[in-house]
Formats: structure tokens, sequence, C-alpha cells
């Protein structure tokens, strides 16, 4: 067993995982545009910086020069507020997921995650929940017609779609038997036996938590809440300079964090196929020592997360540049009478493998 | 007690005053969403994690949205608010004041007890996996119970918001 994190240690993968969420978020905004003219058979943003890298910084620039708007009648206060809760919300998800096992130097042990808490699972499903108000408290608070719409919409759009989330999770949690995330991963990969990814177990939950994460992420085909043809720009209409940013950029650190839980809950997480033969090949062939050797399968591991999680980043940005928008009566309906019977069938499905002893 | 627990205590009797004194209803939401996110700290300071999770899951995140969804739908603001008579104003006045005078009569006299002498105090009570063993022993048929009406209202919810057949689509 490992003795508590050193606080020390912790708070540098704090530090770490803080930027390199923003890092990557970041470099989503330009990825998307790549993507989209990849996508559209076009160029794409290629003047700023060799293949148009410095776009992110550029926009950044751009964003921060504008100038700050406030919609006469528009609740100040709240106006500000709604960006930062939008922001802080997208940013506090991240800090259960595990990115990485455990790396020992010495004497000290840490684990690469943020915090490990026995409710992983509850606090990312919680802060998402949370995610909405920043968006409300902003459409609310502009003070115009299209963001109120677009707030309203977001609001019951999150709603219809954490239920069935919730309960696509629940199918996850009869197999594991835990709400701590580490212990999910770990599970999901056992030294010497044949141990198959969560994915093959909950094939119809994943499709199910999939959906509800574009939904929930509002992404195309579920960005009603922004759905430019009939609500000017949604709940960020009245919003410019980096107060706009702040949306804008919360919603790709929200993709970044939900295709990290997609990668931990049903594709493993930090684990990669035949990662313990090729530990204990470093240690007997190549005569390293089982704390080095481990902590390279540990770096490994993490790198190996991070392109599950960016596989999923460019499948929403595919589904972004591939599928049209819901209408809203369709997006309800497919909420309420497709995606939660089929995520209650899902959980019954569940239990009665278990008790058949089949997974 | 400790710093955290007064900080929280303050944050969480402040936002309560903001519920009540706020004259603007979103406003007075929002009070309340901290004030359940000061309670939630409360449950994590004594050892209840999944008690504050869920607090913060339901209460916070699900139903508050609602109320706020419905409060935004209203539109009430100063123009738009209704007069009450002063009668019931009195008898607003009357109801809280002798509910104040049983809470104070009730409470003036209680000792903090703390754990009891003689039983280890047990760190892992509020856990997740001590609490699903006692739902799911001690109180398994109220827990079923109340499972089934939740799905019931579930399956109630959906079919209301089915179309009829030969209903316009919008």
């Amino acid at each position: 067993m490992i003795e508590l994190p050193a606080l020390g240690w912790q708070s540098i993968v704090i530090f770490v995982v803080f930027a390199l969420s923003l890092l990557i978020a970041t470099y989503c905004t330009y990825a998307e545009r790549v993507i989209a003219a990849f996508l559209q058979d076009r160029v794409g943003p290629d003047r700023a910086g060799p293949y148009g890298l410095l776009q992110p910084l550029a926009d950044a620039v751009k964003m921060f020069t504008k100038e700050e708007f406030f919609p006469g009648g528009a609740n100040k206060a709240l106006f500000v507020f709604g960006p930062c809760l939008a922001m802080i919300t997208a940013l506090m998800s991240s800090a259960v997921i595990p990115f990485g096992n455990n790396m020992s130097f010495g004497n000290n042990a840490f684990f690469l995650q943020g915090i490990e808490v026995n409710i992983g699972m509850l606090w990312v499903f919680g802060v998402v929940s949370l995610g909405v108000y920043g968006v409300m408290i902003g459409g609310w608070a502009s003070n115009n017609k299209f963001s109120l719409l677009g707030a309203i919409r977001a609001a019951s759009q999150n709603i219809s779609y954490e239920l069935a989330m919730g309960m696509a999770l629940i199918a996850v949690l009869m197999i594991s038997g835990t709400l701590s995330l580490r212990d999910i991963t770990l599970q999901q990969s056992v030294a010497g036996e044949w141990h198959f990814w969560n994915i093959v177990k909950q094939p119809l939950g994943f499709i199910i938590f999939l959906v509800c994460a574009f939904a929930e992420t509002n992404r195309t085909p579920f960005d009603l809440p922004e759905c430019e043809t009939e609500l000017v720009g949604g709940y960020h209409t009245e919003y410019s300079s980096m107060k706009l940013g702040l949306y804008l950029f919360s919603e790709y650190v929200n993709i970044f964090v939900v295709s990290a839980v997609m990668s931990v809950l049903y594709f493993g997480g930090f684990n990669f196929p035949f990662q313990y033969e090729l530990r204990d090949w470093f240690v007997s062939s190549q005569g390293w020592e089982l704390a080095s050797a481990q902590n390279l399968i540990t770096l490994l591991g993490t790198v190996g997360l991070f392109l599950k999680i960016f596989a999923f980043i460019f499948f929403f940005m595919w589904i972004r540049w591939t599928l049209p928008r819901f209408r809203y009566d369709q997006l309800m309906r497919l909420g309420w009478t497709i995606l939660i019977p089929l995520a209650v069938f899902n959980i019954l499905l569940t239990g009665g493998l278990i008790l058949f002893g089949v997974i | 007690m400790s710093p955290l627990f007064l900080f929280l205590s303050f944050v969480a009797l402040l936002s309560a005053l903001g519920v009540v004194f706020a004259k603007n209803p979103v406003h007075s939401v929002l009070f309340l969403i901290l004030t359940f996110f000061s309670l939630s700290g409360h449950y994590l300071l004594l050892n209840a994690q999944f008690l504050a999770a869920v607090n913060i899951i339901v209460y916070a995140g699900a139903i508050m949205v609602l109320f706020l969804f419905v409060i935004m739908f209203l539109n009430l603001n100063v123009d738009t608010e209704p007069h009450k008579p002063a009668l019931a104003k009195v008898a607003a006045a009357v109801a809280g004041g002798s509910l104040l005078l049983i809470l104070v009569a009730a409470l003036k006299d209680v000792q903090p007890t703390g754990v009891a002498a003689g039983t280890a105090f047990n760190s892992q009570i509020g856990m997740v996996a001590q609490l699903g063993m006692k739902l799911y022993t001690d109180f398994l048929l109220p827990f079923e119970l109340a499972s089934v009406l939740f799905l019931v209202a579930m399956v109630g919810a959906v079919m209301l918001g089915k179309r009829e057949a030969g209903e316009r689509n919008f």
C-alpha cells in the first residue's frame, strides 16, 4: 500500500493538470479549424506562425483587445459572473481524473492525479451538473430575449441528458463496485490475466454516455443553446471580448474533461495492452529496477491516456463538421423517450449479466 | 471549533439571509445554491463525502436549475411584484415569529455531546460502502420502495412527454 501522497508533489501534479487543460483547450481551437478545413477540403489557418500554430495566440490577443461591452439593462455583476462560473466549473472536474498510475522516487510515491477521493465519479458528475449555471446566469443577465431562450434551452437540455448519463454511469458502477476513478481504471487491467476494458462489457452504456456527453458539452448536433440559425448567438449573443472568449474556451475544456472521463470509464484509462509484460521484460531482460520500470510504464500509460483523449476530441470535432443540428423537439424526444428507456434497459441487462456471472 | 467550520457556518448563514432579503428572485436562487454548497462543506467536515456529493448533484445541480429555469420564465421583477395586503404580512410575521420562538425554546438547553464515551469514532462512517451496507441491510424495504417511486415518477414524465398520435409536431 502506498503512503498518502505528500502535499508538495501533489500540488505540482495539480498545477500541471491545470496547465495542461488550458493548453489542450487552447490548441483545441486550432485543431477545430484545421479539422474543419480538412473535412471541407480547405486550407485552414496557415498565416500565424508555421502551419498557423500561433493562431490561438493571435485569437487571444484579438479577444483581449476588443471592446468590453455591457448591454443596457444588463445585470452587471451576474453578466461578469456567468463566464467566470462556466470556466471554473469546467476546470474543476479534471481534479479527480487519474492521468497516470503512481510514480515513486526513493521514498516519495505519488499519484499522477489531482486528488484521489472515493467519490471521484460523483465529483465529476456533480461538477458537470453545475456547469449549466454559467450559461444560465450569463444568458439571463444579458437582458436579451435570444440570450434568455438560449439559457432556458441549456437548462432543460442539461437536466434531460443528465438523467440518461447518470443511468449509464450506474451500469459502470454495477460492474466496478467503486466510485473512485482510479480504482475503476485499475480494475480494467489485471496483471497475468486476459482482461477487457469496460467498453467490451458496456457497449450500449458507452453509446448512451457518448450521446449525453455531446449534449452536456453543448456540441453540435446538440448545440441548441447557441443555435446561430434561430437565436443569433444563443446565450452569448451579448458577450464580447474575453468574456465571450471564456465561454468558448470553457466549451473546449469541457470537451477535454469529458473525453478524459470517457477514456477512464470505458477505455481503460492509463492502461495499455501488454503493460505488465513490458514492465517484466524491462526488469528481467534489461536489468532495470522494478520501481524505475514501473515509472516508465506509468509515463507510457499517461501518454496512452492522452492519445485516447485526443482521439475522442477529434471525434467530437469530426461529428461537429459532419452532422447537422437537431431540432429542439427532436432533442428532447431523443433524451426522454429513447435514451432514458435504453439506459434503464442497460441497467437491467447489466444486472442480469452480473447475476448469471457473464461479466 | 475549527476555522473551516466557522467560515462555512458564516457563509451558510450569510447566504441564507441573502435568500430572504434579496430583492431579485434570481439572486435569491443563487444565494440558496451558495447555501447548499456551504452545507455540503459541513457534510465533508463530518466525513460524509457521499452525502456532500449527492447534496450538490441533486439540490444544487438539478433542483435549483429547475428553480432558476422557472423563475427565468416568470420574469419576476420589481414592477410586476404582487403587493400583499397588510393582513397577510402580519400573519406571516406572527407565523415566522412563533416558529422562531419554538426553535429557540426547543434548542436553548441542548448540550452538545459529541461521540458517546466508550465508542471509538469510525472515520469510515460516512463513506459510500458503509452507507450502502446500511441501506441494503437495515433499510432495504424503504430503500426499494423509494426507488420504485422514483422509477414510476420518471416513467410518468416520459409518458406525459410522449406525443399522442396525430398531434402536431410543434
